[in-house]
């Protein structure tokens, strides 16, 4: 009988050499005339033991890792394809702790099915949640997605039902679901890692979308640094197309959506909505004013939803499980899970889904296990280069929309960027004002001029230029770009500069420069 | 990456590629890609090919391609070596692996080697920010790239 071994295809294995562990364990099954089957999952999300190698046993699957192509002929020797022990055997891979303690309801199949089998899709779950808004009324599907308490997982908290009714209510013989697959921040990877682990449920996700407002069409805007993640939703898109989930008549409903997957060509600021919407009409991914909101007036001027991809893929199992189900999870305001992206200088980094309410230092510490370095960590960078800078100090803040936001601090798409004591926070913040200014869409001034003249700033700083005076003055622009911008890229970069200043005072006193004597 | 010089049938090949993908909603970007992948990057010759088919001004379509950090107005080497700049890779040492880099083929971040083998750009985020420092050689996807790895990239790239 065959036995079915399985090693991520997820762009984070492939970068730790997968591929290369795969091809060692058919030419070693060939030459020993091993019967194995290698399905190429998505990961897990223990990103510091890929490539992570499973086995099928009958007491379920058994992992390995880090699996380096050497390694491959001692593992089949020690008995890998019978679940045997070898130092790298990490025993059933459900009971390793960092897995065994989240909750996993959008991430559920990530990394534990063939991301592009569609039989292994519903063999876990899939569809149901499709099935049962079918069966629905349109308003009351938008009702289920209010009630579960979703909020956009793209960074702004946006509630997605309210945003669904908007669009439902508006008249419009056209309308569009555009998924914000747009994933530029650094420290965040879980869209990235949901195309390439489980292209399914955000497809079904959209369709629900689509079903729910009335929309017939839908976009996939993500980005060319991600081309894996484009080829896995391009297949997805034609396997589901051909399996009636999409198209004229989504699973026999005689309800019409399809779909179209759309990249990106390099420019931060299309992660913006409205941005995004201007590129995918062929524009210069310049940011629009609003009103009208995207909602009324979208991509070609239609009625649309914009969600973001994780949003969109937590959809399905609310519709699957019920409102009730996953707004018991969470706190406060911040319902439901959140897949938490631990990553920079971290010993255990990768993707933590859990419900919201773990403090900053559980997730820090406990989780992510300190620093890769070994060196204490200093600060960590919650929400990509927009998300402010926190201390050690402020590791009590329990992880929630609203929590954050009282620390002058945000969520955005839960990226967790771990530094250890060697960072620079005058260096950090101004390289939080070039990457506005390089990325700066140019419409509005406090974003277009101010970042360059926030760069210029910190250099003076950093050169013992008049601290003082030129401390203020940054903490003069940051205020003008926080309330001057058109959007969060001029208005949030003022986070991290901000937050550096605020807790990291000594990094932004240095010694006054001595003019050299020549 | 072989690059392509473009002959006298820019012309016709951009129209071919517009013909083909005119009907989309929003052709614009989608057209650029398939001209890139086409000849490497964006010749000038292709853009009055591009507006008159779309019913754009030769302004506009200028105003796009300028816009995105994707577009090249020229080749670039016969290998593209594209480094993470951004904040999870700047904590585990992608500043110092940068500067190991250039210092290795002798070029800065936009500049290509003279024997036209690589060209070094720089990146923001390649979203393997669990694995830093990050690097993508032709397409390839590289984690944890400590020196030696760094060195390895450099001479397959060289090759």
């Amino acid at each position: 009988m065959t036995v079915r071994l399985y090693v991520p295809r997820d762009a984070a294995a492939l970068a730790l050499g997968a591929d290369r562990v795969a091809k060692a364990f058919s030419r070693e099954a060939e030459t020993r005339g091993l019967d194995i089957t290698i399905v190429r999952n998505g990961s897990r999300g223990m990103h510091w033991l890929e490539p992570l190698v499973e086995v099928e046993t009958a007491e379920g699957r058994i992992a390995y890792g880090p699996v380096r192509p050497a390694d491959v002929p001692a593992l089949l020797d020690a008995g890998l394809l019978d679940g045997k022990a070898h130092p790298l055997c990490l025993g059933g891979t459900e009971e390793i702790p960092f897995l065994k303690n989240q909750t996993r309801l959008t991430f559920a199949r990530c990394g534990v099915i063939d991301p592009l089998s569609l039989e292994d899709y519903k063999a876990h779950g899939g569809l149901r949640g499709l099935e049962k808004a079918i069966a629905m009324a349109p308003a009351d599907i938008v009702k289920e997605v209010t009630d579960s308490g979703l909020r956009g997982r793209g960074g702004a908290g946006f509630p997605t039902g309210i945003k669904w009714k908007t669009v439902l209510d508006a008249p419009g013989d056209q309308k569009y679901i555009v998924c914000n697959a747009d994933e530029g921040d650094s420290g965040t990877f879980a869209d990235r890692m949901i195309m390439e682990g489980d292209p399914f449920v955000l497809i079904e996700g959209m369709a629900i979308a689509g079903l729910s407002t009335g929309a017939t069409k839908g976009y996939v805007y993500t980005r060319s640094e991600y081309p894996h993640a484009i080829a896995v939703m391009n297949d997805a898109v034609a396997i589901a197309r051909a399996a009636g989930m999409l198209g004229p008549s989504v699973l026999g409903s005689g309800r019409a959506f399809d779909m179209e997957i759309r990249v990106g060509a390099g420019a931060y600021v299309c992660g913006e909505e409205t941005a995004l919407l201007n590129s995918l009409e062929g524009k210069r991914g310049i940011v629009r004013a609003k009103p009208p909101l995207p909602a009324l007036q979208g991509f070609m001027g239609r009625p649309t939803v914009v969600n973001n991809v994780i949003s969109l893929a937590s959809v399905p199992v609310v519709m699957d499980k019920g409102a009730a189900y996953y707004r018991d999870f969470g706190m406060g305001r911040s319902r439901g899970t959140i897949p938490i992206q631990i990553a920079g200088n971290v010993k255990h980094g990768g993707l933590y889904e859990t419900a919201f309410g773990l403090t900053l230092g559980e997730i820090v510490d406990t989780i992510g296990g300190g620093t890769a370095s070994g060196r204490p960590v200093r600060a960590v960078q919650v929400g990509g280069p927009l998300g402010a800078y926190f201390p050690r100090a402020l590791f009590d803040t329990p992880f929630d929309y609203e929590a954050f936001a009282a620390k002058d601090g945000l969520i955005g798409h839960a990226g967790i960027t771990v530094f250890d004591d060697t960072v620079d926070m005058l260096k950090q913040a101004r390289f939080a004002m070039e990457f506005c200014a390089v990325e700066s869409c140019g419409k509005c001034t406090p974003c277009r001029i101010g970042s360059t003249r926030g760069v210029e700033t910190a250099d003076k700083i950093a050169q013992g230029i008049e601290p003082e005076k030129n401390r203020e003055l940054l903490a003069d622009l940051c205020n003008t770009m926080k309330f001057g911008s058109l959007c969060a890229l001029g208005g949030f970069t003022p986070y991290p500069v901000m937050s550096a200043m605020t807790h990291f005072p000594e990094d932004f006193s240095p010694a006054p420069m001595v003019e050299a004597a020549e | 990456m072989n690059v392509h010089v473009p002959g006298s049938d820019v012309g016709a090949r951009t129209l071919a590629i517009v013909s083909e993908l005119k009907g989309l909603e929003g052709p614009l970007l989608p057209i650029l890609h398939e001209i890139q992948a086409e000849f490497g990057f964006v010749p000038q010759e292709s853009l009055p090919v591009i507006a008159r088919a779309l019913n754009l001004s030769r302004a506009e379509v200028h105003g796009v391609v300028t816009f995105y950090h994707d577009y090249r107005d020229h080749p670039t080497g016969r290998h593209v070596l594209k480094l993470c700049r951004a904040e999870a890779c700047q904590s585990m040492g992608g500043d110092e692996l940068a500067e190991r880099v250039k210092a290795l083929l002798g070029i800065d971040f936009h500049q290509t080697t003279l024997d036209g083998a690589v060209t070094l750009e720089p990146i923001y985020c390649l979203g393997l920010c669990s694995c830093a420092p990050a690097a993508m050689l032709d397409g390839e996807v590289h984690g944890r790239v400590d020196a030696d790895l760094a060195k390895e990239l450099v001479a397959e790239a060289r090759r």
